[in-house]
């Protein structure tokens, strides 16, 4: 089994790259564990589908080296690498049946006809594509034609990671959640690293164990779906995750609080120690959900002017105005929130800091 | 009383009509009349029923030219279009010489058939011609006026390098479509090129190819002015193709009662043909779909 490392890898598609915006990936440096299910979350054209391309071998970094278990494979191609991947839309060889398809890597690689039909039928069953074997590929649903995508990559034996470029894009709405149960389960059972390419949220929680948040070419966060919520390391991470976003206020410190235009916020004091050396402006941030409007005067609590507030059915969201920034604050069922004048209050373990986008009270509760 | 309201129709209608009347119904039901009647003199003619159509059937010299239109037909599909799959293959796929390649390759295709004709008489000529000249100086007797091998070999790479590019052109098109994953998939699935030519490549283009098959089968079963301007469909009747024998029945002899019967079997023979490429083509759609 095999432990992926990307070693200060940066590409830049143009020849000679000119400064940091030409660089499509700038600099990332990350370990895949063996055996896990990763989601690789991002906004379009944030440079996922680049690094997944790099890891495969079907682009060549302009720097950096990718290692496989501690061996440079930089310069492999990717049928050289133990490798596979599930592209957006799914691939499959027309004029083939469907065992003919499944069965192309192994006979590719000279693997001799009984190895080949004894795994194609245990991965036939273990993608349920049984029945359709002696089928064209071609006449079937988005559906199946994916899940031989995702064959031909199982069906070789020495296949250490799968990686999936948003496979469920062209699937109807309601076999995506069917076809995302069966890769979890597949995964569960092979122990193969999954890294799952997204820019859909929901896909990328229910699917991994780790989540890797990709912005603007850089890696701003690796973390459990758990971690991302509370513990955002990044602004964008704070703002793409979650619905709605993280509020973020502009601000600035002093003494014991956080200032906003004249209101203040009180921190916590390992936040109050950790951002006192920090120049430039700062943000805070906070997510809707830990807002908690104060019922019976707190020291601390501010006044805002509630504006509006939508029933979602499990939750409401209350939409506040404070000196002129808009927050974002759900409430739990329950709690009863008249529009007009309210007081709300910022729980200090839950009030993060940034600068330049980036957490600077990691860790301080 | 409401259909005279709508008289607006047969403004649009009529035009159209009239144009498909005068260029293909009257032409083509003249030549229905010609045929089935022995034409003395203009305005003059006896009916004589089948008897053209009987006597056009039997004709050996007819029997001559179909066989040898045939075999020249199936031999520039068998040349054109593993050679045009071939150079769309080879060309390069993006970039400034990606456009030059094409700009070369389409050349050919700008020139008029009669033009073409006249190139290669003159490059084919023994005393003054490049090619005919080259081969005489290596020793090769080479004579398309006399040689009826060479007048073939002549008029078959006149065809090839006329119209080759179309099928290249089509190719390269159908080449551009397929979408880059197929190629990346096929990497990972370690397939050989020859492989990636005989799964995507080759089944991609099924559709371009069905199309070039078909322009190329009914542009060289009507070939005309090559072989004429080249040797007048001679040396004897060896370059004497369809085209040829009916116009020299009808312009030559004046038979317009055995050409216009002969019109009419080569129309049929034609419509025949496009009507099954047009059924396969259906039939691949509908797979596709």
């Amino acid at each position: 089994m095999t432990r992926i490392a990307l070693d200060q890898i940066a590409h830049s598609y143009l020849p000679k790259p000119d400064g940091k915006d030409d660089y499509a990936l700038k600099k990332i440096d990350t370990i895949w564990d063996d055996g896990a299910a990763y989601a690789l979350l991002g906004p379009s054209g944030c440079g996922k589908t680049t690094l997944l391309n790099i890891i495969s071998g079907l682009l060549t970094p302009s720097e950096g080296k990718v290692l496989y278990d501690g061996v440079d494979v930089t310069n492999l191609p990717p049928e050289k690498r133990n490798i596979a991947q599930v592209f957006q839309f799914p691939v499959l060889y027309d004029t083939m049946t469907v065992f003919d398809n499944l069965a192309f890597p192994l006979r590719n690689r000279g693997i001799e006809k009984k190895e080949v039909d004894k795994r194609v039928y245990e991965v036939a069953e273990l993608l349920e594509l049984t029945p359709f074997l002696k089928k064209k590929a071609k006449g079937l649903g988005a559906d199946s034609k994916q899940k031989i995508s995702l064959g031909r990559g199982l069906v070789r034996k020495d296949v250490a990671a799968i990686l999936f470029d948003e496979p469920l894009t062209v699937i109807d709405p309601h076999l995506k959640w069917l076809l995302r149960r069966k890769l979890k389960e597949i995964h569960e059972q092979t122990g193969i690293t999954f890294i799952y390419v997204t820019h859909d949220q929901v896909e990328a929680m229910t699917f991994a164990d780790k989540v890797v948040v990709m912005y603007e070419g850089e890696i701003v966060q690796v973390g459990t779906p758990r971690e991302l919520f509370e513990n955002p390391e990044h602004t964008f991470v704070g703002y793409f995750i979650g619905s709605p976003g993280m509020n973020f206020l502009d601000c600035r410190l002093d003494g014991k609080y956080a200032v906003y235009g004249d209101t203040k916020i009180p921190l916590s004091e390992k936040t109050i120690e950790m951002a006192k050396n920090i120049n430039g402006p700062l943000q805070l941030g906070i997510r809707p959900m830990y807002i908690e409007f104060d019922l019976d005067g707190k020291e601390g609590s501010i006044p805002v002017e509630v504006s509006k507030i939508e029933d979602l059915g499990h939750c409401r969201i209350v939409t506040a105005d404070l000196s002129g920034n808009e927050l974002k604050i759900r409430i739990p069922e329950g709690v009863n929130i008249q529009t007009g004048t309210q007081k709300i209050f910022f729980p200090p373990e839950w009030t993060k800091l940034y600068s330049d986008g980036k957490l600077i009270n990691k860790g301080a509760i | 009383m409401d259909k005279w309201e709508d008289n607006k129709a047969w403004f649009l209608v009529v035009p159209v009509f009239l144009i498909v009347a005068f260029s293909a119904i009257i032409p083509l039901m003249t030549v229905v009349n010609y045929s089935i009647q022995d034409i003395l003199a203009p305005g003059k003619g006896v009916f004589v029923g089948v008897e053209w159509f009987r006597e056009i059937l039997s004709d050996s010299r007819l029997h001559g030219a179909l066989i040898r239109q045939i075999i020249y037909t199936f031999s520039i599909l068998a040349i054109e279009i593993p050679l045009g799959i071939m150079i769309a293959l080879l060309m390069p796929a993006r970039g400034f010489s990606s456009s030059i390649s094409l700009v070369i390759v389409a050349i050919p295709l700008l020139i008029p058939w009669n033009v073409v004709g006249t190139i290669f008489q003159i490059f084919g000529r023994g005393d003054i011609g490049l090619g005919g000249a080259f081969l005489h100086k290596i020793g090769i007797d080479y004579n398309y006026a006399s040689d009826s091998v060479d007048a073939w070999l002549t008029v078959l790479t006149m065809d090839v390098w006329h119209w080759t590019p179309l099928v290249v052109l089509l190719c390269f098109a159908g080449l551009r479509a397929i979408p880059d994953a197929y190629y990346q998939a096929a990497k990972i699935d370690g397939a050989s090129k020859w492989a990636v030519f005989r799964f995507i490549q080759l089944p991609k283009l099924k559709g371009v190819l069905i199309i070039a098959v078909l322009l190329r089968f009914m542009d060289s079963f009507m070939i005309y002015t090559e072989p004429f301007v080249l040797s007048g469909g001679g040396p004897g009747n060896a370059t004497t193709f369809l085209s040829q024998y009916l116009a020299q029945l009808a312009i030559g002899q004046f038979d317009l009662g055995p050409a216009a019967a002969f019109s009419l079997i080569y129309f049929l023979i034609i419509l025949l043909f496009c009507f099954i490429f047009y059924t396969f083509m259906q039939n691949a759609e509908k797979e596709n779909g």
